[in-house]
């Protein structure tokens, strides 16, 4: 069953999946195929069901009908597998303040299952690719936003995943932290990682190899950045956004 | 590993919030003192009886030294000393005194007499203060008849009801070790938890591959720890300042201490289940345990003289089983063999807390 998947280089896919809270429908029938490699850009305004959609993918949350797999592994039966393979960053900074750097990344990397040669290789690591080597000392309090959200990227990357899920890593981050943030996500990918990304900036969704528009629960328009502006006839994203949002109002 | 990982993180926050790290452990010392002094500051117009068997001037003047001093008030006259027991009972007088039917003959014949007090031991602080008042009391009394040629002319003979080896300490160190290890813990847990989840921290944790049985176990194992310090705490003050007696064997308090942690540690991770913020978990773990471990346990008041639908609410408190133990194992040395049920209780009470917990844990996720 995994080989047929990992065969076709998919490595997130969806079938109708579908998030009800009570009444409400959060997610309604998402279907989305992401690709080893690809830097998949989940656009849509605040309430759309972003979030939603990305703790169903971590097993965070059981979807209420509809179907997943992540890493070749079905969503709701094989959560636990799926856990070891993905990294997560949830819209909440979810470090703890009360900890140094190099403490956060220790807890993290434990609770990954790393022994203690590979965690302390891999804090090493994590600290010189995120270039906070000079603050490891340092309470997480302390950080300035943007390097917090970069130490919180290191944690996720810890027990090196195979597919990332960021949602909103970026917001609040000033411009420069942000390309910073967007460089190391392209480096990533180029290594072969699939990012999943949600965000609310339209020049990040440029960076994105694949968007998907999503709004009020469901996705109005999804496919390849180039594809989806020569269809509309869109210069920018933004505009493709605007285009997108409206029609699907009114329609 | 990992479980290893979720402890320490835990016990650094501990260590770093040095504020709560203080009060945790200064709260046995701060209790113990506290609740020594409230009761003797609260030690006036102490209501008592009087059984005058003798009904003479002279009885009648003694008596009326104990009416006018502002310690206290005699608010019931009976006819036999076998009526104090009832009025005890039902928290009408703390004390009761009997003043023999010779009493007034044997002062006028410059005759040593007796008075004999008898005091509710139940609550232990304030009978020892009834006790020393009557005594000074008495002792005034006395110093007023030395001149006509008395040594020491009016004893007062003691006798407590209920608690027989009165002694203060005793009273209070099972009973507050027995509220600072359910407190302690019950709200340690809860609001650790709680703190997680509205940080969303407990989201990142529950996306790893962690078992919730080992970040249950990871989070708790630290307050299991702090909160056992407290209760040696409270029972090593207790013996080495107190004077409270250590009857029974050490490893049978221990083994015991900890299955009542269990179930308050159970307790508190039922609470993180059900409040979803700092405040409400502090305020619920604080109404559960609090009160009921002070009030209804067996501690302050006797649970025989309760009304049968408190008795019964008395039954479903962890500290009413513990406090038995601890009582039963430090004043009276019982062992297993006694206390087995108790403990089998406390362990039920903790699991099927516990089971709740797990299942409104996993049922949050879905
Ligand atoms: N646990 C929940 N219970 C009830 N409603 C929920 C729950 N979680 C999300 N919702 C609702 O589902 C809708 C989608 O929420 P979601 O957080 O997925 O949106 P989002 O696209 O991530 O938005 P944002 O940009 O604000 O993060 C919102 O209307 C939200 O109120
Ligand atoms: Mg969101």
């Amino acid at each position: 069953m995994n080989a047929v998947i990992e065969d076709s280089n998919i490595v997130v896919e969806t079938h109708d999946l579908t998030r009800k809270f009570g009444k409400f429908v959060a997610v309604d029938k998402l279907n989305i195929a992401v690709k080893r490699g690809e830097i998949f850009g989940f656009l849509g305004a605040n309430g759309a069901g972003k979030t939603t959609a990305i703790r169903m993918l971590c097993g965070l949350l059981e979807p209420t009908s509809g179907t997943g797999t992540v890493a070749g592994f079905d969503i709701v039966k094989q959560a636990e597998r799926i856990k070891s393979r993905i990294g997560y960053m949830s819209q909440k900074f979810s470090l703890y303040n009360d900890l140094k750097v190099e403490e956060n990344l220790e807890f993290y990397g434990g609770v990954y299952g790393l022994d203690s040669r590979a965690l302390k290789q891999h804090i090493h690591e994590t600290l010189e690719r995120m270039n906070l080597q000079h603050v490891r000392t340092k309470m997480t309090a302390e950080l300035p936003l943007g390097w917090k959200q970069k130490l919180a990227l290191g944690a996720a990357l810890m027990h090196n995943p195979d597919i990332i899920f960021l949602d909103e890593a970026t917001g609040g981050v000033d411009p420069v932290a942000r390309r910073d943030f967007w460089d190391m996500i392209h480096d990533l990918a180029a290594h072969g990682k699939t990012i999943f990304v949600t965000t609310h900036y339209m020049d990040e969704a440029e960076y994105c190899h694949k968007i998907s528009i999503m709004h009020q629960s469901r996705v109005l328009i999804q496919g390849k950045v180039g594809d989806l502006k020569v269809q509309t006839g869109m210069k920018t994203v933004e505009e493709l956004f605007k285009h997108v949002v409206t029609q699907g109002d009114s329609a | 590993m990992r479980l290893r990982a979720i402890i320490l993180k835990e016990f650094l926050h501990i260590f770093r919030d040095s504020r709560t790290l203080f009060l945790v452990l200064l709260m046995p010392v701060f209790m113990i003192f506290l609740y020594g002094w409230a009761v003797n500051l609260d030690a006036k117009n102490i209501q008592i009886a009087v059984a005058d068997l003798d009904q003479s001037p002279a009885s009648r003047y003694f008596i009326d030294k104990f009416a006018q001093s502002k310690y206290f008030q005699v608010t019931q006259y009976v006819t036999q000393p076998d009526e104090f027991e009832d009025l005890f009972r039902r928290y009408e007088v703390r004390a009761g005194i009997t003043v023999p039917a010779d009493f007034g003959k044997s002062i006028g014949n410059e005759f040593a007499t007796s008075v004999q007090l008898i005091v509710d031991g139940y609550d232990g602080n304030t009978a020892q203060t009834v006790l020393n008042y009557a005594r000074a009391i008495v002792a005034q009394y006395n110093t007023e008849l030395l001149p006509q040629g008395f040594e020491a002319p009016i004893e007062v003979i003691p006798r407590f009801l209920y608690n027989p080896s009165l002694e203060s300490g005793n009273f209070i160190v099972p009973g507050l070790a027995a509220v600072i290890l359910m407190m302690i813990s019950a709200l340690l847990t809860s609001v650790s938890i709680v703190r997680e989840k509205e940080t969303g921290t407990l989201e990142q944790i529950l996306v790893t591959p962690v078992h919730v049985i080992e970040t249950i176990v990871g989070k708790v194992i630290p307050y299991v720890f702090l909160a056992f310090m407290d209760g040696m705490l409270t029972i090593g003050i207790g013996v080495l300042v107190f004077d409270v007696q250590f009857e029974g064997a050490a490893w049978v308090l221990l083994t015991n201490t900890l299955v009542y942690l269990y179930s308050a540690l159970a307790l508190g991770l039922l609470i993180s289940t059900l409040a979803s913020t700092q405040q409400a978990a502090m305020a619920t773990a604080l109404m559960l345990t609090l009160l009921p471990s002070i009030m209804l346990s067996g501690f302050m008041f006797p649970i025989a003289g309760m009304p049968l639908i408190l008795q019964v609410i008395t039954r479903l408190i962890p500290a009413t089983y513990f406090l038995e133990i601890i009582r039963g194992v430090l004043l009276k040395g019982t062992g297993y063999a006694e206390l087995y049920h108790n403990t089998l209780i406390l362990f039920g009470i903790g699991t099927l807390f516990l089971l709740l917990a797990i299942r409104k844990f996993k049922v949050r996720l879905g």
